[in-house]
């Protein structure tokens, strides 16, 4: 069936089984491929995304209940790299391979919004959903502080 | 059903991605400004600059294109292979870009490049001579043929920063580099010494940061073409067993659904050819055609390994403890008498279980197989190995065949022979369907049918002399591993115990080979992981009873070798080792070699009463001999903590009536943010002329030191892993 998402300030109609997870609407049926798949179970944070400015986990999210709000991808963050969570990232070369990190960007960027200057278990909890094999970890946790500076600044 | 503008068009893709460039181009972040992230350009004029050789061509501007034959998989070999062509060509930094090489003419056209693959940390181990060789003689070139134009001699020629002077001659590299790619040296130079480095050793940067953090980095998975279908496919949960039957019909009405593809297992088991037996489902979206998968039904044939278990290579490894193995290094006298008639013994079992890779992009691979080209997208390690997969796959020239290198998700040696498998399927199934198409593996699918890390279990025991000091050693290492990668079985299984530098005057090392059904592979450190856990442990458990300090008996123990006393003796400097703590509280050390390298660790551990464990700092101390980026050098070493102590406290795979039961990341736990210690990476180099690794090293002594730290915080011995499985509490 055909529905209509708004992803990033724009309207996609999308023709697919209303409880296809949103993660393979944005991927196959829409084209943004920055948001990832990890484990298809809510384990891993690839596939964070925000609706209604809240993180979500799009491959757990059925795109029918993404109706009528508005969906953000890490394509929607910023269009030039200048969110502050993309310029702390850049400043410390947090990514390595960075498969994961479009859903840290995403979880991190969510969690400034709702605490502008968090502490380091703040960051942990908010975190803790958001796997990385690299072992970036420290620097995330390093370019989450930076990020709060830089949107005081 | 697809926005059309979001795809290459057929066209397009061939002129921009064809023969080469794999199709990203990075810019240099120049410090307080955000580089621009190049478009991706053919491959015959990356920037319409002169091409001097195949590593780089330079373009009107001044920008350096430096084409990287090495996968990046965050090891960061973009940024170390454009700074040792840097290096040696003399440009600024902020002029270089990096771009993928072209895997096609490499193949066809006299293996340029000599080494394409990225594992066992030798990117710059072994092969900075013919990186910087490249950079050095295109340097020469452009001397010389400034030299020929302004009729002085080469010697009197400076090349530095991308100029050409001579006297009151100047110009940019970019006026000569036509020139330059016609001249032939008479000898070709000498590399750099570290001596003269300006670039290399520096902290650098990655390079590919900004690609990476607004979605825009294209991996493998990412890809899409006009026309292209998608794959779920599921191999028999027990590797090796057959397919007896699936009900195609039940499921050929679902929406999307286009076909059902068998897939066979290729016989010989080589490491490079280990498809198993499956079924595909292809639909136009993947996941209509997983969803149509799973509901389709399908028999298997477990076959004769389907009773294999977790237990029945436990009980196999008990009864090959009796028996005698091969002997892997024998070092002087008869080590099994003397412990048999000495008095003063210490003995201990261990035990590793399978591990997994679980790079956090699951296996996958785009293939389009048409009459005139094959065009191949897959997450390897080597980018010339999916072209002669494919070509071996499907029978066809491998001058047919293109491979568009991508950024990898990770891949820590599991996908080291080309993600074979994957890309095997997707070939097939491109051939059948006559249509482009796009295989993924679900993550319970990357998880059983990963290449894994081999399971050991180890029998040691040691006779101490007077001083408390070992006089001999023994130890028997029960290892599973498939018969199609023996050959990485007898080496790996070595590391560590067999080739340990401690001056034990007897010793006698034995192994069992055992041939399992469960295809194994390297994994980051393979062998030294293992060992290092089981070694470094076992030291302790001599020292102590010895009555050593733990970190004075490695000391002792290592003498006249300068490498280990370097990085030994740095550790005792800086990670204020001591054993004196409350209870509670401990910090364990351990040494391990890896890829050249010598890394030593010290944990500091806290375990509650009722055995809740904490990891709080992890010191280590490197000696790669050398160290071209130690900013990246120490991403390095903290990311291995990282992964190897997600397997030690937290992995382990559960293998049950031959298949593994562990599927997915709600069982198989990894390392999250809060669990992290803080780390803390030191560097001690020899810088006497030898080369050792950085991608792996940093790994294997950490497990062990945080072990040896447990011991001293609750009196307990942790032989096995995963670690937080055993009960620590010690009220």
């Amino acid at each position: 069936m055909a529905f209509t998402l708004t992803i990033n300030g724009a309207a996609y109609e999308v023709d697919a089984e209303p409880e296809t997870p949103l993660l393979w609407v944005l991927r196959d049926n829409v084209g943004l491929m920055g948001t990832k798949f990890g484990c298809g179970i809510a384990q891993c944070g690839a596939c964070t995304v925000h609706i209604d400015g809240q993180p979500a986990r799009a491959c757990a999210t059925t795109a029918a209940s993404a109706v009528g709000r508005e969906i953000t991808t890490i394509e929607g963050l910023s269009d030039d790299n200048s969110h502050p969570v993309q310029q702390a990232w850049i400043e410390d070369t947090v990514p390595q391979c960075g498969y994961c990190q479009s859903g840290q960007i995403m979880s991190a960027a969510a969690l400034l919004a709702r605490t502008p200057d968090p502490t380091d278990s703040e960051i942990d909890s908010a975190m803790a959903g958001n796997l990385c094999r690299c072992g970036t970890y420290r620097r995330i946790r390093r370019a989450i502080h930076r990020a709060a500076e830089i949107a005081k600044s | 059903m697809m926005d059309m503008e979001m795809m290459l068009s057929r066209r397009t893709l061939i002129r921009t991605m064809a023969g080469a460039g794999g199709g990203m181009l990075l810019g240099f972040r120049i410090p307080g400004a955000f580089a621009a992230v190049v478009a991706p350009k053919p491959w015959t004029t990356p920037t319409d600059g002169d091409e001097i050789n195949a590593w780089l061509a330079i373009d009107a501007d001044g920008t350096v294109t430096i084409r990287v034959p090495h996968t990046e998989q965050g090891q960061g070999a973009l940024t170390s292979v454009s700074m040792m062509i840097a290096e040696e060509l003399d440009v600024p930094w902020d002029k270089v870009q990096a771009v993928f090489a072209d895997m096609n003419r490499h193949v066809n056209e006299g293996e340029e490049y000599i080494v394409t693959t990225t594992h066992g940390s030798q990117l710059v181990r072994l092969q900075h001579p013919h990186i910087m060789q490249a950079g050095a003689s295109a340097r020469e070139r452009l001397k010389a043929a400034a030299a020929r134009a302004w009729n002085v001699d080469r010697a009197d020629v400076v090349a530095k920063q991308g100029i050409l002077k001579s006297g009151n001659h100047s110009a940019s590299y970019a006026e000569f580099a036509t020139e330059a790619a016609e001249i032939t040296l008479a000898e070709e130079p000498a590399i750099k010494k570290p001596d003269e480095w300006w670039l290399l050793g520096q902290p650098t940067p990655r390079l590919d940061a900004p690609v990476k953090v607004n979605g825009s980095a294209h991996y493998s998975i990412d890809t899409r073409l006009e026309g292209m279908a998608y794959a779920a496919v599921k191999s028999c949960p027990v590797p090796w067993g057959g397919l007896k039957s699936y009900d195609f019909g039940a499921i050929e009405d679902r929406p999307g659904v286009i076909a059902a593809v068998e897939l066979k297992a290729v016989e010989g088991k080589d490491f490079t050819s280990d498809m198993q037996n499956g079924v595909a489902v292809v639909a136009d979206t993947w996941y209509r055609a997983k969803t149509a998968l799973d509901l389709m039904p399908v028999e298997w044939d477990f076959g004769p390994e389907g009773e294999v278990s977790n237990e029945t290579q436990a009980a196999e490894a008990r009864r090959l403890f009796e028996a005698t193995g091969d002997v892997s290094n024998e070092v002087g006298g008869d080590a099994i008498g003397m412990i048999a008639t000495s008095e003063r013994t210490v003995t201990a079992e261990y035990h590793r279980p399978y591990e997994t890779h679980a790079r956090m992009e699951p296996i996958n691979a785009t293939v389009s197989v048409t009459e005139e080209r094959v065009d191949v997208w897959s997450p390897t390690q080597d980018q010339a190995a999916p072209l002669k997969i494919v070509a071996d796959q499907l029978g066809r020239d491998t001058r047919d065949v293109y491979v568009h290198t991508g950024f990898l998700g990770g891949a820590f040696g599991g996908n080291g022979g080309g993600a074979t498998a994957v890309t095997r399927q997707a070939a097939e199934i491109s051939r059948q369907i006559g249509r482009p198409v796009k295989v993924i593996w679900t993550r319970e699918e990357d998880v059983m049918h990963d290449k894994q890390r081999p399971p050991v279990y180890t029998r040691l025991s040691a006779s101490l002399g007077e001083k408390g000091l070992p006089e001999a050693f023994f130890s028997r290492a029960v290892w599973f591993t498939h018969n199609g990668v023996e050959r990485h079985g007898p080496a790996t299984a070595d590391y560590a115990i067999g080739t340990m530098p401690y001056a034990v005057p007897n010793r006698r090392h034995e192994r069992h080979n055992v041939a399992a059904h469960i295809p194994t592979a390297t994994h980051r450190a393979p062998g030294a992981n293992q060992n290092g856990f089981i070694i470094e442990q076992f030291v302790d458990e001599m020292a102590l009873a010895g009555d050593w300090d733990p970190l004075e008996w490695r000391i002792e123990m290592t003498k006249g070798q300068e490498r280990w006393q370097r990085v030994l003796l740095r550790l005792k400097e800086v990670a204020g080792f001591t054993t004196d703590l409350p209870r509670g509280e401990g910090m364990g050390l351990a040494i391990v070699a890896d890829h050249g390298s010598i890394c030593g660790a010290c944990a500091t551990v806290s375990v509650t009463r009722s055995g809740q464990l904490s990891v709080e700092k992890v010191v280590l101390v490197m000696n790669s001999g050398y160290m071209i980026n130690p900013r990246g050098g120490a991403e390095q070493i903290e990311g291995s903590v990282c992964y190897e102590l997600s397997h030690a406290l937290y992995g382990g795979l559960d293998l049950s009536g031959g298949q593994f039961v562990t599927r997915n990341f709600d069982t198989y736990t990894l390392m999250r943010m809060h669990q992290m210690p803080e780390v803390e990476v030191h560097f001690a180099l020899s810088q006497d002329g030898w080369w050792g690794g950085m991608g792996e090293p940093g790994g294997p002594p950490t497990p062990p030191a945080v072990a040896n730290a447990i011991y001293f915080a609750t009196g307990k011995r942790i032989r096995s892993t995963p670690i937080t499985k055993h009960d620590l509490n010690w009220s």
